[in-house]
């Protein structure tokens, strides 16, 4: 899924990486996965006119990213066959493969026709034939739709390659900072600022067809929840009451919030019906309730309370109601969030004064914590529920970060000025 | 070694195509003619606008531009010099060496019913963010309270909350952080 390092030296990809450049990023791999399955992506082979993405390297980040595969650098290949004809199995049963794939790319004017198989090194079985074709920008996101295809494959899941993530920059500008909301692909490439503002940004929360972010801003020296549509850049401000306009979060079906309000006195969950902008007011106490996420079947809504003394994870009905403690391991757990199948809920957790990222199976209840920092925050799966993304400060540096959810793969993807935070997850 | 060869034509739209892969080796789509205008595509193009936000002038430390303050204000000597509020780690109540720097303010605001405060409460980063708005809303209102207290009306006086989102120093270590546990008086 992200691009690992050596692709930051080499020549010949000197010139793709100044894509990147522009993003200002830099992945690295900060923890591999023992189990990972070997597979081989050959370079495609390319004629007529050439892009500017290798699809290998595209497709090779992508899957030896997601923890489950590890990807065979192209400098160890015997061969570099384009088609099937002329794999010869040997050659990477001996390198110790168990999947291959190889393909070719032809440009032709403005678009390019790609075509790929993928097979099983043992036994030489073809396991899938594609082929499509992508417009002059589209090659990286061709080679990400190849990886999820892959992925499903070979894993009975559904990929994550061809998604996109939202998070919060913020730079240096004369006395103070410039803050910007971005949208990006989920590697990092093809960033694009959505909302800047002297003051902050915060809390971007994506709609469930992924075509809206509703974010908190402080632009007008307050806070306000405003819900912007991608498209058009067209954004309105549906939330600014006196006092904390926070946390928003979609409701599956996208017609409402569920948002933090502290105008009746204290920080209390409401939520907000888009259509018609009336609010219901769900808690009502003198404690600390905030982030409001809903369960993935809309029944419920999830929320961080600090009734008990201490911040902890909370489900009532979506409808408000009687609400019980969902997390007791731990003197801290707040900011939960669902896995789209609603089986994983991934939290910030606090003991001891350290901030990591855990996930409780929402079945067994058991939790495990997957991060090792210690001003870990902001969890977010991935759609396929397979990784985590989460930001993180390590050595004074602000990154962002991305876990598998088993917690043997782990990889930083860190911006090169400034500080970010606040990832979100595209659905 | 025969195979089958099948077309799929990317779809140039945001969102994502699902191929509904079945167990079997090779998978059937219909060629589309959608196809390859970049026009169509979502966000990649440039097609996804940004809205920029109007510049204010960027802090809200401090006194606010247009107060009219006296030498009192800049005189080391003086509780109204200090305008930054300190706090125990989590906990609204005000550190005790600050009561008398809130008395001092709450003091000069009653008698200048007509000066306006922005009480803007802050947190350190540690925990998630907007757990901290709320708790730099808990500081603020806790001297807000303080200040109605002793004789500053309602109209006086403003809240907001930025959380961890301003710190006043940079830095990981409880030092940083205690900086960063603040209510800030801002005259207007």
């Amino acid at each position: 899924m992200m691009l690992i390092t050596r692709m930051l030296v080499g020549g010949i990809l000197a010139g793709m990486f100044t894509v990147a450049q522009a993003a200002g990023l830099t992945i690295e791999i900060t923890k591999g996965s023992q189990t990972a399955v070997p597979i081989a992506i050959v370079p495609f082979a390319q004629q007529g006119s050439i892009g500017n993405v290798k699809l290998s390297d595209v497709i090779s980040s992508d899957l030896g990213g997601s923890g489950f595969f590890k990807t065979l650098s192209e400098d160890d290949m015997l061969t570099k066959p384009s088609e099937p004809e002329r794999v010869n199995f040997k050659d990477w049963q001996v390198l110790g493969q168990d999947y291959m794939a190889i393909g070719q790319v032809v440009g032709n004017g403005g678009s390019y026709n790609i075509q790929f198989h993928l097979f099983n090194v043992h036994n030489g079985q073809l396991l899938m034939g594609y082929r499509l074709t992508a417009g002059a920008n589209e090659l990286r996101r061709a080679a990400h739709h190849i990886s999820d295809l892959i992925y499903e494959k070979l894993t009975g899941r559904k990929g994550a390659f061809n998604t996109r993530i939202a998070y919060v920059t913020s730079v240096r500008r004369g006395n103070g900072k410039q803050f910007m909301l971005q949208v990006a692909d989920a590697d990092g490439y093809n960033p694009r600022t959505i909302a800047e503002s002297p003051e902050p940004i915060m809390a971007p929360a994506w709609s469930p067809d992924g075509s809206k972010i509703a974010y908190v801003s402080f632009h007008t020296k307050r806070s306000e929840i405003w819900v912007q549509t991608l498209a058009t850049g067209q954004r309105e401000s549906v939330s600014s009451y006196p006092g904390i306009n926070g946390a928003p979060a979609f409701s599956p079906d996208g017609s409402r919030l569920a948002v933090t309000l502290s105008k009746d006195g204290s920080p209390d969950i409401y939520v907000l019906n888009l259509g018609s902008r009336s609010l219901t007011r769900l808690t009502n106490s003198l404690s600390i309730d905030t982030e409001p996420t809903w369960s993935p079947d809309g029944s419920s809504i999830l929320f961080t309370s600090d009734q008990g003394g201490k911040p902890q994870l909370y489900l009532m009905p979506a409808s408000g109601g009687k609400a019980s403690r969902v997390t007791f391991q731990g003197d801290y757990n707040a900011r939960g969030r669902f896995s789209a199948d609603g089986r994983s809920l991934a939290m910030v957790t606090g003991s001891g004064g350290g901030y990591k990222i855990a996930v409780m199976d929402m079945a067994s209840r058991t939790v495990n914590v997957l991060t090792e920092g210690n001003l870990d925050e902001s969890p977010s799966f991935a759609p396929n529920g397979s990784m985590v993304l989460f930001a993180a400060n390590r050595g004074g540096r602000s990154a962002l970060s991305v876990v598998s959810t088993d917690g043997a793969m782990q990889q930083k993807l860190a911006f090169e000025s400034g500080e970010v935070r606040e990832p979100a997850w595209a659905p | 070694m025969r195979f089958n060869k099948t077309y799929l034509a990317l779809a140039m739209t945001a969102i994502l195509v699902t191929t509904g892969c079945s167990s079997t080796e090779e998978e059937g789509l219909a060629d589309s003619t959608q196809g390859t205008d970049a026009s169509t595509s979502g966000y990649n193009d440039g097609s996804m606008s940004g809205s920029q936000f109007g510049s204010g002038n960027g802090s809200s430390f401090g006194s606010g531009s247009g107060a009219n303050l006296g030498p009192e204000f800049s005189d080391p000597n003086n509780p109204l010099s200090k305008q930054v509020i300190y706090f125990e780690l989590d906990s609204s109540q005000v550190k005790q060496d600050y009561v008398p720097v809130v008395a001092a303010h709450a003091r000069y605001l009653a008698s200048h019913p007509n000066q306006h405060v922005i009480l803007s409460g802050h947190a350190d980063e540690r925990g998630s963010s907007e757990y901290n708005i709320a708790l730099g809303e808990q500081r603020a209102k806790s001297v807000e309270r303080m200040m109605r207290s002793q004789g500053v009306t309602a109209g006086q006086l403003e809240v907001v909350s930025y959380g961890e989102e301003k710190p006043a120093v940079s830095g990981h270590d409880e030092s940083a952080w205690q900086q960063n546990r603040r209510v800030e008086v801002g005259y207007q």
